[in-house]
């Protein structure tokens, strides 16, 4: 009796899971060979600047796809590179993709795309990707992923930030010198995330860095392999393109129940701004002028799916849908 | 059904046994039943969790676009809370003397944590789930390696312990596989992947509540009348139990100055490319290592005793740091070290279990399995934090060695300590004869 109870109820899961199964493979190829639900065209190349790149999330062919739009019409037919990539950032000259190599050993790299989509070169990420940015030179490129592959192991979730150097690489920013009120810290528990390269400023760069359970912008010194706090509680900094403010996400939700507000910081007087976006925007902020910032946000209604919304610098002004179906914003001018 | 059960499986392997162990004089050995089917049990249940661990991030963040820092902080509370439950449930166990009841309530909550996959979305949905699955798996263990030690042959104690680790173990390096290749095929599929977990769960329950007998309630019934026993002494009354108090040292000394893995595999990374680029890869072919060795390190405990294997087993994790720090890199070295680091998984996990049952009292035995197992569980969460600090103060290379010189004081520490435990050990064994 319990034999052939085991045996039902073993026969009876597999069966359910195997349909189910089949059943999403089904529903897969269907939307992977449907037409986009967005008006696209193939891009063999980047278009003239200015444009904006990112990744295309609407359903059915392209999906998951670098894509690229004019800037001056950000609604309409997107062009789609064929390159599958989870976060993209571009320059005038050059894309960099962070993508995810499935396999039954999945792993994870960085590679460089010119104007005509050819891979220029590539290296492997040690976990998901996160951020990434080019320098405004485009000589330099930062990655932030989360380091995976942990679950057999005890150790938790972390970042690994690096900025890939002409002829070499910083190494992990964890081992800069973190500097804090003038004192070196020496907490083992720190996380760096989120590079924005400063304009006109070869050895400058700004980061998240996090330790003890506090979270700091600093200032990173590529030459001095140092890190220096200069305010408190900014995550994901983007620098403007004039150089002097910087937008980022603000938690005011605690450690554990997050909610990251838009705000943007004057570095010249330290003045804090914090915008009118009311949802949780868990995103590096990308400038789309000198007065409006670019960020993605999960769809609410469907899984995988987002869309890239537009906020004025103007507390007063409310968020706008700015592309549908679509994630990872990169301005080009 | 059993009796037929345990002759196919148990005569097949005592054939190639005979001679070995008729020398020594020992019983032949006999799988029972009831550890293949928990070992069973685990296998299908760990391909089922970690089938979801393998792709939980890769589906929190790349999927879902949330971002999981916080997952370190909760992880580290579960695995604390985890632990205390585990010596709850373990005492549960003991005082019930139904060691699988509290096993199936285990199982049971992990599984109904899996149901929870299918509708999660936001973050706090998923941290929930992957607590509820946690605390299940802290719930289950110590009563389940009760029931294994209840169900073993004393003679082949370590064996039997290594059989079920072998199985849990085949679980372990299957999920992760049968994850990506699910994803493989369907990219985004991960509801699918959470869909082939929970049937996978369910079976494990299945097979625990329709197959396997609820061993021990015969062997508690005198112990239980014997032994009054209090909540929150049980611990602290183990100190004096002269065996146990002293492996508990011993096994907590030695967590200690074990490291994470994740250090490892860390200075690995920043060695060789190919641990980069294949670093999943490193905990699967741990796991392998771990599942080939686990029987025949089990046996060479029961033969040569299993003081001398635990220790060994640190000594296989000096080597590791030792390979670890060395000046040269490349392929063989990271091989090396994982076939190393495997191998003290399997002379410790399975083992240790086995010298904890053998020297509690059968009154008493899910609570000092689950004593010895949350002493080793804590310590290495305290290891793990401290090394953490070396690591930044002096360096990856450093530290390693700093661990390694550390390690061997507390091997050498741990070798006079269980000396006497053995003597006590021996006692207690002609004390019951």
């Amino acid at each position: 009796m319990r034999w052939g109870a085991l045996l039902v109820v073993t026969v009876l899961v597999l069966v359910t899971a195997g349909i189910y199964a089949v059943g999403a493979y089904q529903r897969f190829e269907e939307s992977r060979t449907a037409a986009s639900s967005v008006g696209t065209s193939a891009g063999g190349q980047i278009p003239a600047a200015p444009f904006v790149l990112f990744r295309n999330t609407a359903s059915g062919q392209g999906y998951g796809n670098a894509a690229t739009v004019p800037l001056s019409d950000p609604g309409g037919t997107r062009a789609i590179s064929g390159q599958d990539c989870d976060r993209v950032y571009g320059s005038l000259d050059s894309v960099v993709c962070l993508r995810t190599n499935r396999g039954l050993v999945t792993s994870f790299e960085a590679a460089v795309f010119n104007r005509n989509w050819e891979q220029q070169r590539s290296w492997p990420l040690p976990g998901i990707p996160s951020r990434t940015r080019i320098s405004p030179d485009g000589s330099m490129i930062s990655t932030t992923v989360f380091v995976t592959g942990h679950s057999y192991a005890t150790a938790g979730f972390s970042t690994a930030t690096e900025i890939s150097v002409p002829g070499g690489t910083s190494g992990n920013l964890e081992d800069f010198a973190l500097l804090v009120n003038g004192e070196r810290l020496q907490v083992t528990d720190r996380n760096i995330w989120g590079v924005t390269f400063a304009p006109g400023q070869a050895d400058v760069f700004y980061a998240t860095a996090a330790a003890s359970g506090r979270i700091w912008l600093v200032r990173g010194s590529l030459s001095a392999r140092t890190l220096t706090a200069i305010h408190d509680n900014v995550e994901c900094p983007s620098i403007s393109p004039d150089g002097t403010r910087i937008a980022y996400k603000k938690n005011d939700g605690g450690a554990l129940a997050a909610h990251w507000n838009v705000a943007v910081l004057d570095l010249a007087t330290g003045q804090e701004t914090v915008l009118a976006e009311k949802r949780s925007v868990d995103d590096q902020v990308e400038w789309l002028d000198g007065k409006n910032l670019l960020y993605g946000l999960p769809d609410e209604t469907t899984d995988g799916d987002s869309n890239i919304w537009k906020l004025g610098t103007d507390p007063a002004e409310q968020p706008s849908m700015f592309i549908a179906h679509a994630w990872s914003p990169s301005v080009v001018h | 059904m059993y009796i037929s059960l345990s002759d196919r499986s148990g005569g097949k392997r005592d054939k190639s046994q005979d001679t070995g162990t008729a020398l020594l004089g020992e019983v032949p050995f006999r799988l029972s039943p009831v550890i293949l089917w928990l070992g069973i049990v685990s296998m299908v249940t760990d391909v089922s969790s970690e089938s979801v661990s393998a792709i939980l991030p890769l589906y929190v963040t790349g999927f879902l676009g949330l971002s999981t820092i916080a997952f370190g902080f909760i992880d580290g509370i579960n695995q604390g809370a985890s632990a205390i439950v585990r010596i709850a449930a373990g005492w549960a166990a003991d005082r019930t003397g139904h060691p699988k009841r509290i096993a199936l309530a285990g199982y049971g909550l992990s599984m109904l944590a899996r149901i929870g996959f299918l509708f999660a979305g936001g973050f706090w949905a998923i941290a929930a789930i992957v607590t509820g699955d946690r605390i299940g798996k802290g719930i289950r263990t110590a009563p389940r390696d009760a029931l294994i030690s209840v169900s073993a042959q004393p003679e082949h104690l370590a064996r039997s312990f290594g059989v079920h680790r072998m199985l849990d173990n085949i679980g372990a390096a299957a999920g992760p596989l049968i994850a990506f290749f699910v994803l493989l095929v369907i990219p985004n599929g991960f509801s699918t992947v959470f869909v082939v977990s929970l049937a996978f769960a369910v079976i494990g329950v299945a097979v625990l509540g329709l197959v396997v007998p609820d061993v021990q309630a015969r062997a508690l019934k005198g112990a239980q009348a014997r032994q009054e026993r209090r909540l929150f002494a049980f611990s602290w009354s183990h100190l004096r139990e002269p065996g146990l108090g002293k492996l508990l040292i011993a096994a907590g000394l030695l967590g200690l100055v074990t490291m994470g893995d994740g250090f490892i595999y860390l200075v690995l990374q920043d060695r060789d490319s190919f641990a980069v680029q294949w670093f999943p890869l490193l905990f699967v072919g741990t796991n392998v290592v771990f599942l080939a060795l686990a029987i025949p390190l089990g046996r060479l405990a029961d033969r040569v005793g299993k003081i001398p294997v635990f220790i060994g087993g640190h000594v296989a994790l000096l080597a590791t740091y030792l390979l670890a720090a060395a000046p040269f890199g490349g392929l063989w070295a990271t091989v090396g070290c994982l076939i190393l680091l495997g191998a003290f998984y399997a002379g410790t996990d399975g083992v240790l279990a086995a010298l904890a049952s053998q020297l509690t009292p059968s009154g008493k035995l899910a609570t000092g399995i689950a004593s010895a197992q949350t002493v080793v569980a804590l310590s290495r969460m305290t290891a793990s934090a401290g090394f953490g600090v070396l690591w930044y103060a002096v360096g990856a290379s450093a530290a390693m060695l700093v661990a390694a010189a550390l390690l061997a004081c507390a091997v050498i520490a741990v070798f006079f300590i269980l000396r006497g435990a053995k003597r006590a050990q021996t006692a207690d064994v002609s004390d019951g004869a």
